[in-house]
């Protein structure tokens, strides 16, 4: 099994941790990971993207053009990202602030709603988690006990009382994706 | 197994110069590896191992600090990218006259001049081919994981000491900053101010009763001993050369085209090698872990026995390719290819690459 996911939004929005989480999840599970951001100057109140991989084998590039899911939470990585996907591959979206849906008819495409159950929730920290748990249920690539390991790993000790929180944003978005299109 | 952590090629790094023994750490910030030095103060080493970590007036203050310190018999390490490293070159120089083990990383970034701060692998020439004054050589170790900016820090220092040579770990951008899981090594002990006496009679720490007075120096105005001394550091480089390349071959066996790229141009180059499998095309990796010494003789070997093409991928305008081509020397064909500026290129592009300028013509 190998996964190349590109996860894509504004910095603020939890695209990095959210890569983070999903990178230790799988070391948990004994997979190979790497994470890749984007990082510069460009990354201060704008765009920030990070490749994660997770994979039973060596992971040969860490920097990829194709991905087998984008996971895309803002209009300008929509129009990055979209073409990006491989055929057959999966795309995973939040429809907030997006104003050009996804074209494509050659891929599998779900959206969550996940900034507007995040407002529900009462807390916008926990969007991020919210989109894991949309991911999770499309690709079930780590289990879950590994991910409530891997949020252990990369939250701070004093952080860890969040983590039933947590545990009930990806909960949520399990139970929130909605299915686009598929390709079958 | 040693602890598993996910962590930034530059973390892992930090982390490994602690655990490796080091005495010393000078640097000075500069993205892409300003991580080094904000992951060794947060991290206390001083409480830790003892070791000292310093943040310098600049990098021209670091590499004397490490002239300094080396010559002692400490272990001393300074980590900048290429502008940084362009600043450090006088005092590189003195440290290979002098003969001090030292360890230099260098996190390369897009250049010339200021450049920008996105990965690149055009610092080459610089690392290998000397890029201060003088004949000297710097032995360079390129990482292409996060487990190999943790790995090769005690290698880099095992081979400063045998040699007396400074070490270089040119890594890049990309390794610095992307996180992958790593297996940590167990902390070496440093070295009592005792132990220091006893392996490096060389060393400037005080002069032992009745014993010689020791000088540390890349002087000497008498042009008949510098040349004497110049032949003792070219013996030394040969026997370098004899027993230091590193390299490792990845589905050479049966490959008729093969890429050579280090850092993490082979790891773009692996994944260029996966499609062009598919493709039905025999190719390989030859992948470099010492760009100094270089792998001249496994090259020609390669060329020998029926390689029809060699492609130097590298993030450059073309410099390890000359190595490539000092090799191969006009067996077969030899080309280039490589983005520019901070620019990293795709599998994609590498596979586009190979099959324009090498299989194609």
């Amino acid at each position: 099994m190998t996964e190349e996911i590109i996860i894509a939004g504004f910095g603020g929005q939890g695209v990095l941790s959210m890569g983070k989480i999903l990178a230790y999840s799988g070391i948990m599970q004994d997979q190979e990971v790497s994470w890749m951001p984007s990082y510069g100057p460009e990354m201060r109140g704008g765009t920030a993207n990070v490749t994660v991989i997770l994979s039973d084998e060596r992971i040969s590039s860490p920097i990829l053009r194709a991905y087998d899911t984008a996971i895309i939470l803002n209009q300008q990585s929509m129009d990055k990202f979209e073409d990006a996907v491989k055929p057959g591959g999966t795309l995973l979206y939040d429809p907030n602030g997006i104003s050009r849906h996804p074209k494509r008819t050659d891929i599998n495409i779900y959206r969550v709603e996940a900034a507007k159950k995040a407002a529900e929730m009462g807390n916008i920290k926990i969007f991020n988690m919210i989109v894991l748990g949309a991911y999770l249920n499309i690709k079930p690539i780590v289990k879950m006990e590994n991910v409530i390991k891997g949020l252990k790993k990369s939250l701070p000790e004093r952080h860890h009382k969040l983590i039933p929180l947590n545990e009930d944003a990806i909960n949520v978005g399990m139970k929130s994706v909605e299915t686009v299109s598929t390709t079958v | 197994m040693g602890e598993l952590r996910l962590m930034k090629g530059n973390e892992a790094l930090a982390e490994a110069i602690i655990r490796a023994g080091a005495d010393g750490y000078f640097g000075y910030p500069i993205t892409p590896q300003s991580e080094v030095i904000e992951y060794l103060t947060a991290e206390k080493p001083q409480e830790r191992t003892g070791m000292v970590v310093l943040q310098a007036e600049s990098e021209v203050a670091s590499i004397n600090m490490l002239y300094g310190g080396g010559a002692t018999g400490k272990k001393v390490v300074t980590s900048s990218s290429s502008p940084g490293i362009s600043l450090m070159q006088e005092g590189l120089s003195y440290i290979a006259g002098a003969e001090i083990p030292v360890l230099v990383v260098n996190v390369v970034r897009g250049g010339p001049g200021l450049g920008d701060i996105q990965p690149a692998q055009s610092d080459y020439f610089q690392s290998t081919k000397g890029g201060g004054h003088g004949d000297y050589r710097l032995i360079v170790l390129a990482p292409s994981s996060v487990q190999e900016m943790s790995d090769f820090v005690p290698v880099a220092f095992d081979l400063a000491f045998k040699y007396r040579n400074p070490v270089m770990i040119l890594s890049d951008g990309a390794i610095g900053q992307m996180m992958e899981k790593v297996e940590l090594f167990d902390t070496i002990p440093r070295l009592t101010d005792e132990e220091v006496k006893e392996r490096y009679p060389w060393a400037t720490n005080g002069k032992p009763k009745g014993g010689e007075r020791r000088i540390i120096t890349s002087l000497d105005l008498d042009p008949a001993k510098m040349e004497e001394h110049n032949r003792h550091l070219q013996e030394k480089y040969r026997k370098i050369e004899e027993n230091e390349v590193r390299y490792e071959e990845f589905q050479c066996d049966d490959a008729e085209y093969i890429l050579v790229a280090y850092g993490s141009s082979a790891r773009i180059a692996q994944k260029a090698i996966q499609l062009l499998r598919e493709k039905g095309v025999k190719v390989g990796l030859l992948r470099l872990i010492t760009l100094w010494p270089f792998p001249y003789k496994r090259i020609e070997e390669l060329a020998a026995k029926g390689v029809k093409g060699f492609l130097a991928v590298e993030m450059s305008a073309g410099q390890m390719v000359e190595d490539v081509q000092l090799a191969v020397n006009g067996k077969v064909k030899v080309a280039h290819f490589g983005r520019l500026g901070g620019i990293v290129h795709s599998p994609e592009e590498v596979v586009e690459a190979l099959e324009q300028k090498i299989i194609g013509e």
